[in-house]
């Protein structure tokens, strides 16, 4: 009885979009990873075996979400956030070390990555913190508790260290904007990135009159609207200020290898045998697909293993390079439809509680997606963080269903809440 | 405002990654060829050379294996050095340079340590291969001469150069290429056709199977296997005799036009232009500016043809009615053809008939008769065009259409030729009059002379001489096949080959005679001139002999030059006597004349062309000689004294 209720209410356009991407994925997957000319048979112990696996175990945790009494992800929001805070914290002890990372845990042939876990966490709790009617975002202090849900899992995933993971995290300011958050929190954002990626671009002292001019022009504009010059003044000296701390920081803060990354992106004289090398090799097995693509399973640059970690952060090379253009388009639509829908559901919600979590879910996917596939195509640096669905790992498969079940789950309840 | 933000940058941000993604994909094309370089390996697959066979089927040319030496740095470990280099001879810094050399290559991919090791040297490293980590050996085909003799027949194989790669794509750097002689000629037959294999690597240039299952991948095709129209035995019978001279022997089979032997002197081992010393010395054979061994005389050389040309003013003679076989002159002997103006005449004189005036060669006879020939017309210069149009068809005067690569034209000059010559007018029959005994302005290369004997062999017609007998798997080109049908008739050719034959038997070919044997043949004796430290000077005559035989049914024609040989039967005439006994009877009666001829060397007459001043060739100075150029002579002393007074004088004027 109940599952007929639940089959009627859940957003099956939603799911259909996710079985997609998670078959065209798996597909994906098995083409990166059968090795080549041999006799075929199904070899669960590879890795497209293994992701087959994967899959087949979100099935009952999909059926748990959607039998569970919705009430509870609200209810032990805390809690969930609480065990995801442990478990970060409890990485320092038991985690295992790979590429130089403590982000994981090991058991036997098992890895379980758990801030891929934190995210939905996080979220969750965020939602909840937002549902009171009393929190205005409007206000400071209202702020500075919504900052530090988001804060304190950054804190700890940066110690790992693992920046691309704790970036995910910092996009959720667009859910807090959303819920009020002053706009210029997001100018703020905006005006450091281009500065800083400008400071790195022309000299400090190019960038610094260039603003000052502009500025001094929009103040002239706009004085009629009586803006105290003081902010004028005070605004020019935070950007400059921070316009020569980004040289000072990138000659002096960042590691080699971030360097390495910065310049890749920006162009600059790089090897490409060594810190140039997964850059060149992705842009070349996307590049070479071409408008079709060189057909499913024939491509050269997957075969030859030319691309790193295709399977993982470099899937979506594999899509380009055999499917073409064509296929990115569709993959790229059928990502875009699900963020939308998500958004459009979120929209729709009755409770401030379904409403955030959507927008959460949606700005996490929408943000791997876009950093995961910028990066591809030196559009954005190099920073390691999976194409939801798509990407090889139980970890990630299982962290991103949980995240959009618990969605639908929601979802599906609006009706017969309160 | 707040609730659009996001889902616009959604879709802002997706556009950008492709836009991003339609430049990189179908705009930029860079990425598609770096993908090619990064995955696909092109392997050629390169089939054996064909062989090449003489024409009773004997083998001639045939492949030998080599072996590359092949090292991949990254797998060298652990050698013993010097064992190593002790085994292939190499020192050690030769060693650690080429291992140096090959990892900037790749220090992944085998690249090549030492070419070209033969059969023995080979064996004394494959016995000890396995304790050398990261060396390989690649087998490739070399040619294999099972003669000594031939070497301007068959040419060489050489590596293909950047030009002959642009000019023509199926070649790859590092390819081998036939060079001269039938090696260039039927180099496609020989060749065959290399097989094309597309491979998947990866990232470690490992192979990892076949690209698109093989469907663009082509199978080599063997090259096929000439038969010469050479006699091997013949060919090496004719560089034995020419050694120590200069010249060169044609010998063609009348009835088809077949080349029997195409001899040219000095010449080379062929085996010199293989394996690892081939650079080496081809060079000293290209750098060999004074017997020049790589020039092919039989085909390159034109010589004025001398007396053997009067067999076609004769010809010409009949043919146009100025003469017959009852004609008479009267020689002095010598001929008076103008004020003053006299041509000698070895004959012994009197009234002199075509017969006698060709097995006594009789110059007063042709130039009378060609005399003859160019007043007939009304105008010398109507004259001179019937004369030259007949002598083209014997193929004179352009290239024969031969198959083998390089060729001279030879000359017969026109009417043309003399109006841009005497602009003004003015030449008459007896201008040109020493065309008719083949001085003057014509000139012919050894094979047109060969070609002419059996042109008067079949009495009439030839075929284009060709050196190809048969290729395995293909017809030979139907213009060797084409018979050639000159302007004269049939019927004179009998009173010629008459005389022909009485050369041998009362004429300058008296003594060279086989038994059993009808050869008809003609002596020639060119007069030539070269010009030594800037003066044009008279050289020795060149010795040329042109031959047939039997007289019925004729098998070979010859046509034989000793340069600076003097009289036509000194030696051009044994020669050419002993190749066609040799062809037609396997066995040479005539010992005595065989040793002289085997043994006779003409290298005092070459050295006349090159004087001491030739820095290449500087003779060695005597002890006497060294002293005299210590001692200044009386003059050079009396010089100097002159030189310091004028100096001193000059220097004296300056204070």
């Amino acid at each position: 009885m109940k599952n007929q209720d639940i089959s009627n209410s859940i957003d099956w356009i939603t799911i259909l979009l996710y079985i997609i991407l998670v078959i065209f994925g798996w597909m994906t997957i098995y083409s990166v990873t059968v090795p080549p000319d041999q006799e075929y048979t199904f070899d669960f112990s590879l890795n497209y075996g293994r992701q087959m696996i994967f899959m087949i175990i979100t099935i009952p945790i999909i059926f748990a979400i959607l039998f569970v009494d919705s009430k509870i992800f609200e209810r032990f929001s805390f809690v969930f956030y609480g065990i995801g805070i442990a478990l970060l914290l409890g990485l320092f002890v038991f985690g295992v070390e790979k590429k130089g990372q403590t982000n994981w845990y090991q058991f036997g042939g098992f890895g379980f990555q758990p801030s891929e876990f934190v995210k939905t966490a996080v979220a969750l709790l965020l939602s909840k913190y937002l549902s009171d009617a009393q929190v205005n975002l409007a206000k400071r202090n209202f702020q500075y508790i919504a900052f530090a849900i988001m804060g304190l899992p950054i804190v700890l995933i940066l110690m790992q260290p693992d920046a691309g993971s704790a970036m995910i995290f910092l996009s959720l300011i667009f859910v807090l904007y959303r819920e009020g958050l002053p706009g210029w929190y997001l100018w703020t954002g905006a005006i450091a990135i281009a500065t800083f990626l400008l400071a790195l671009i022309i000299k400090p002292i190019f960038l610094i009159s260039f603003i000052g001019v502009f500025m001094v022009i929009h103040y002239i504009f706009n004085r009629l609207i009586s803006r105290n010059p003081i902010v004028y003044g005070l605004i020019f000296i935070a950007i400059a200020s921070f316009a020569f701390s980004v040289s000072y920081m990138y000659d002096k803060v960042l590691e080699p290898h971030q360097k390495d990354r910065i310049n890749v992106l920006l162009g600059k004289d790089v090897n490409m045998k060594k810190e140039g090398y997964n850059l060149n090799q992705s842009m070349i097995a996307i590049g070479s697909g071409g408008l079709l693509g060189k057909g499913y399973l024939e491509g050269t640059q997957t075969k030859g293993g030319f691309v790193p970690e295709q399977h993982t952060d470099y899937i979506f090379t594999t899509v380009g390079e055999e499917w073409g253009f064509v296929g990115n388009l569709l993959v790229m639509s059928l990502f875009v439809c699900l963020f939308i829908r998500i958004l459009y559901l979120a929209e729709r919600q009755k409770t401030r509680f379904s409403r955030v979590y959507g927008y959460c879910v949606a700005t996490y996917l929408f943000t791997h997606f876009f950093v995961n596939i910028a990066m591809l195509i030196r559009l954005f640096p190099t920073i390691g963080v999976p194409l939801p669905f798509f990407s090889y790992g139980g970890s990630s498969l299982w962290a991103f269903t949980i995240m959009l079940f618990i969605f639908i789950k929601l979802d599906a309840n609006k009706v017969n809440e309160w | 405002m707040r609730k659009t933000l996001l889902p616009t940058i959604i879709i802002i941000t997706s556009v950008i990654l492709l836009a991003r993604l339609f430049y990189l994909q179908i705009i930029d094309d860079t990425l598609k060829i770096k993908s090619e370089n990064n995955a696909i390996k092109i392997k050629y697959d390169f089939p054996e050379r064909g062989y090449i066979y003489d024409r009773n089927g004997k083998l001639l040319v045939a492949n030998q294996p080599s072996y590359d030496i092949m090292v991949v740095p990254n797998e060298v470990k652990e050698i013993d050095t010097l064992e190593f280099c002790r085994i292939l001879q190499i020192t050690k810094p030769e060693f650690l340079e080429k291992i140096e050399k090959a990892k900037v290559y790749s220090p992944r991919l085998p690249s090549l340590f030492l070419a070209q090791l033969n059969k023995m040297e080979f064996a004394g490293f494959q016995e000890k291969i396995r304790k050398y980590n990261g060396f390989y050996i690649q087998k490739r085909a070399l040619r294999e001469y099972q003669t000594k003799s031939g070497a301007n027949v068959f040419g060489f194989i050489t590596q293909v150069n950047d030009a002959i790669i642009a000019k023509q794509p199926y070649y790859k750097s590092g390819d081998l290429i036939g060079q001269q002689g039938v090696e260039q000629a039927y180099e496609e037959d020989l060749r065959g056709v290399k097989g094309v294999k597309y491979i998947l690597k990866d990232k470690h240039n490992r192979e990892i199977g076949s690209y698109k299952e093989g469907k663009f991948d082509t199978i080599a095709k063997q090259g096929s296997d000439l038969t010469l129209s050479i006699d091997g035995d013949l060919q090496k019978y004719g560089e034995e005799l020419m050694v120590n001279k200069r010249g060169g022997i044609v010998a063609i089979e009348p009835s088809t036009g077949e080349i029997l032997a195409l001899v040219t002197a000095p010449s080379y081992d062929p085996a010199l232009l293989v394996g690892r010393q081939r650079s080496k010395n081809y060079t000293k054979l290209y750098n060999d500016s004074i017997a020049k061994p790589l020039y092919d005389r039989g085909l390159l050389g034109e010589f004025p043809p001398g007396s053997p040309f009067k067999i076609l003013t004769g010809l010409v003679g009949l043919q146009e009615g100025v003469i017959d076989e009852e004609t008479s002159f009267s020689c002095g002997p010598g001929f008076y053809y103008g004020r003053g103006a006299f041509m000698k005449c070895h004959c012994p004189g009197g009234h002199i008939k075509l017969n006698f005036g060709i097995y006594k060669s009789c110059n007063t006879y042709f130039a009378n008769t060609y005399k003859r020939t160019i007043e007939k017309y009304k105008k010398p210069k109507d004259g001179v065009n019937a004369w030259a149009n007949h002598l083209k068809s014997f193929g004179l005067g352009n290239f024969m259409g031969y198959d083998l690569p390089t060729g001279r034209k030879g000359h017969i000059p026109t009417s043309k030729f003399y109006e841009r010559f005497y602009p003004n007018g003015g030449w008459r029959s007896t201008t040109i009059i020493s065309n008719s005994i083949g001085q003057g302005e014509v000139s012919m290369t050894p094979i047109q002379l060969a070609n002419m004997m059996a042109t008067i062999a079949n009495r009439g017609y030839y075929y284009t001489p060709h050196i190809i007998k048969s290729i395995k798997g293909r017809k030979i080109d139907p213009k060797y096949t084409t018979k050639h049908v000159t302007t004269i008739e049939r019927r004179h050719f009998d009173p010629i080959v008459n005389g022909l034959f009485d050369v041998y038997n009362h004429g300058t070919a008296y003594s060279l005679g086989v038994v059993g044997l009808e050869i008809c043949g003609k002596t020639g004796t060119a007069e030539n001139f070269a010009k030594i430290n800037g003066k044009r000077v008279q050289l020795e005559d060149h010795s040329e002999f042109v031959a047939f035989a039997p007289r019925i049914q004729p098998k070979i024609a010859i046509a034989v030059i000793v340069e600076n040989g003097h009289y036509g039967n000194t030696w051009a005439g044994p020669i050419a006597t002993l190749m066609i006994e040799k062809y037609l009877n396997k066995k040479i009666t005539r010992k005595d004349l065989e040793k002289r001829m085997l043994e006779g060397n003409l290298n005092y007459q070459y050295r006349k062309l090159y004087p001491s001043k030739d820095s290449i060739n500087k003779p060695k100075l005597t002890k006497v000689d060294s002293l005299r150029m210590k001692l200044k002579s009386k003059k050079e002393i009396e010089d100097e004294k002159k030189n310091k007074a004028t100096g001193k004088k000059k220097d004296s004027v300056k204070k």
